[in-house]
């Protein structure tokens, strides 16, 4: 099978990543290369095969829900490229 | 004392106790070093005056009772330290400074370590070569024309080339092994869940593991036993009871049954990583071990598994890159807009590809026929491995299919740089422990390494059979400080 240019354009809106024509197109012969040597597992028979997901144990240890916050507000806030000292701030979302 | 770069972690470690030397001492001696070495590019961000400071705080109340007291570690930028920035070799996260510190990291502080500094890798550990890395490749200590391999290149640079006296690296398809068989060095990748994945930046979660990359498999012991710990803040890091690596390390390993899987014979590997495996194989047999032939049949599946499973998790672990709370962000005319434009420039093309292949196995309409394929294949692989285990205590197999290659050699064809990672992908896929260590040299000079693949939480048969091994092979790594001026 072969992924054709807007599945990529697609794609790429649903991963929110812009893409111009030329990356578009670089983009489509990649995974088709990829997809290409992907396709060798259609060689086996699966229907009767348990998917794995992880090798960890399938009941996850869990822990006391306990809050360890160090007060550290202001640490976290001064990585935001955009803050007004409280709050992180984004393109208006509401008219 | 002007040796003291060359010296192992073990011997500095004895060093320090026995007070020959001093953390300060230590610390400056690498500090010297890694800032003769800017030519290899190992290091994203220095903290050596940092470092010595605390190399001068650490002489002046020493606690000699610690595992690693006073020894100056620099590590993979990939994991959080705490006020120290960790970019994970992204634009995006190029300003980022951690408000916590890794279990991993944490662990090895806790033990008497310092940080020396962060060390390059490919962006978001993507890549085979580390020249996805933001802050542009990393030259091998090798020769200056090769790759030290990735995702840990820097790491594997820094050991090599003596800028720390060990390192950590993470491990999602074989970048701790590959790289460390590139360079010349060892390289342990843990069973998943031996060590703590909190606070390292995630690429594939069922997959990545932390481990030690050293000068020797001794050395490489003892930073095992320093950051395997069970971890609550890892949901998946397993309370099993944990052998004292460096201290019940032994070369006996008379009557282990060792298999050598017939699928690793693959098409155009060459000649003398064949012979090399042959030569491994009599070693096997000089220090008293068994060698068993076994079969791991859909071992050529591996590979096509790995590129569904590793960017599905990855799509979803890097949807959080959305230029809000944390990292680069471009600007936007809306919110869809602005995150658009942050991600198409914050992430390099290699990350995006990964993301557009984990968003398409994962989409609507293709889950069945990709997502849940390679899930199922994965099973296979590792009922595989299964099978084998009941006759075998481990396998040996070469790490990887050549020697390390030029730079740009394999940056336009991406089918071909997955498949350096033939041999260490399934070992990820089957969540076992392995180890690279140094086999010797190909016709070039290059190193070349031996792979050993363990059980699951069985490392210290795996690091017991490494160390008989590589007393057997007396490799000497030939590096001729061509970087230093």
């Amino acid at each position: 099978m072969t992924i054709d240019l807007k599945t990529i354009k697609h794609i790429s809106k649903l991963s929110r990543i812009s893409l111009d024509e030329q990356k578009a197109q670089k983009l489509t012969v990649d995974l088709n290369l990829i997809f290409e040597f992907i396709e060798k597992l259609n060689e086996l028979k699966t229907d009767n095969v348990e998917p794995l997901s992880s090798v960890a144990a399938s009941t996850l240890k869990l822990r006391p829900d306990v809050v360890q916050s160090n007060n550290i507000r202001d640490q976290i806030i001064k990585n935001s490229p955009e803050d007004n000292k409280d709050f992180f701030v984004v393109p208006k979302v509401v008219e | 004392m002007n040796d003291i770069t060359s010296q192992s972690l073990i011997t500095l470690v004895k060093n320090i106790k026995n007070k020959k030397l001093s953390s300060v001492e230590v610390t400056k001696a690498f500090v010297e070093r890694s800032e003769k070495s800017k030519e290899l590019n190992a290091y994203i961000t220095e903290d050596y005056s940092n470092a010595l400071l605390k190399a001068k705080k650490f002489d002046q109340n020493p606690n000699l009772d610690l595992k690693i007291p006073g020894i100056p570690i620099a590590v993979k930028d990939l994991f959080c330290t705490n006020n120290v920035k960790t970019t994970a070799g992204s634009k995006i996260l190029s300003n980022f400074i951690p408000t916590y510190e890794s279990t991993v990291t944490q662990n090895i502080w806790n033990e008497g370590a310092i940080l020396l500094g962060k060390l390059n890798c490919d962006e978001f550990a993507m890549g085979s070569s580390n020249e996805t890395s933001f802050f542009g490749n990393v030259k091998n200590p090798i020769d200056k024309d090769l790759v030290p391999g990735g995702s840990s290149g820097g790491s594997a640079a820094a050991i090599s080339g003596q800028l720390t006296p060990i390192t950590i690296g993470t491990d999602t398809g074989g970048s701790i092994r590959q790289p460390a068989s590139f360079t010349g060095t060892v390289g342990l990748k843990p069973t998943y869940g031996s060590c703590s994945r909190y606070g390292i930046v995630a690429f594939a979660s069922s997959l990545d593991q932390a481990g030690p990359m050293a000068q020797s498999v001794e050395d490489c012991a003892l930073l095992q036993e320093i950051i395997s710990t069970y971890d609550p803040k890892d949901s998946t890091s397993i309370d099993f009871k944990r052998s004292r690596f460096s201290k019940e390390l032994t070369r006996e390993i008379k009557r282990k049954k060792i298999g050598i899987p017939k699928e690793y014979r693959v098409d155009g590997m060459p000649e003398e990583i064949e012979k090399l495996w042959q030569k491994g194989i009599e070693y096997v047999k000089d220090c008293g071990a068994e060698i068993v032939d076994i079969s791991l049949p859909h071992t050529k599946y591996a590979l096509p598994t790995y590129y569904i499973v590793a960017p599905a998790e990855a799509s979803s672990n890097l949807a959080r890159y959305d230029g809000v709370k944390y990292g680069f962000r471009s600007k936007g005319e809306n919110l869809i807009d602005m995150y658009e434009k942050t991600r198409s420039e914050g992430f390099g093309a290699e990350v995006q590809r990964r993301i557009i292949i984990g968003t398409y196995v994962l989409s609507s309409g293709y889950y069945d026929a990709y997502y849940l394929k390679a899930q199922k294949v994965r099973k296979l692989i590792k009922n595989d491995f299964d099978e084998a285990y009941k006759k075998v205590d481990a396998i040996l197999t070469p790490s990887t299919p050549s020697s390390a290659f030029k730079i740009g050699e394999k940056t336009n064809d991406p089918v071909s740089m997955y498949l350096n990672d033939i041999f260490t992908v399934p070992v990820n896929l089957a969540g076992l422990p392995a180890i690279s260590i140094p086999a010797g040299h190909d016709s070039k000079g290059y190193p070349l390494g031996f792979q050993i693949i363990g059980k699951a939480f069985d490392e210290q048969v795996l690091l017991n059979i490494a160390y008989a091994l590589e007393e057997k092979i007396g490799f000497k790594n030939k590096i001729n400080d061509w970087w230093i001026k």
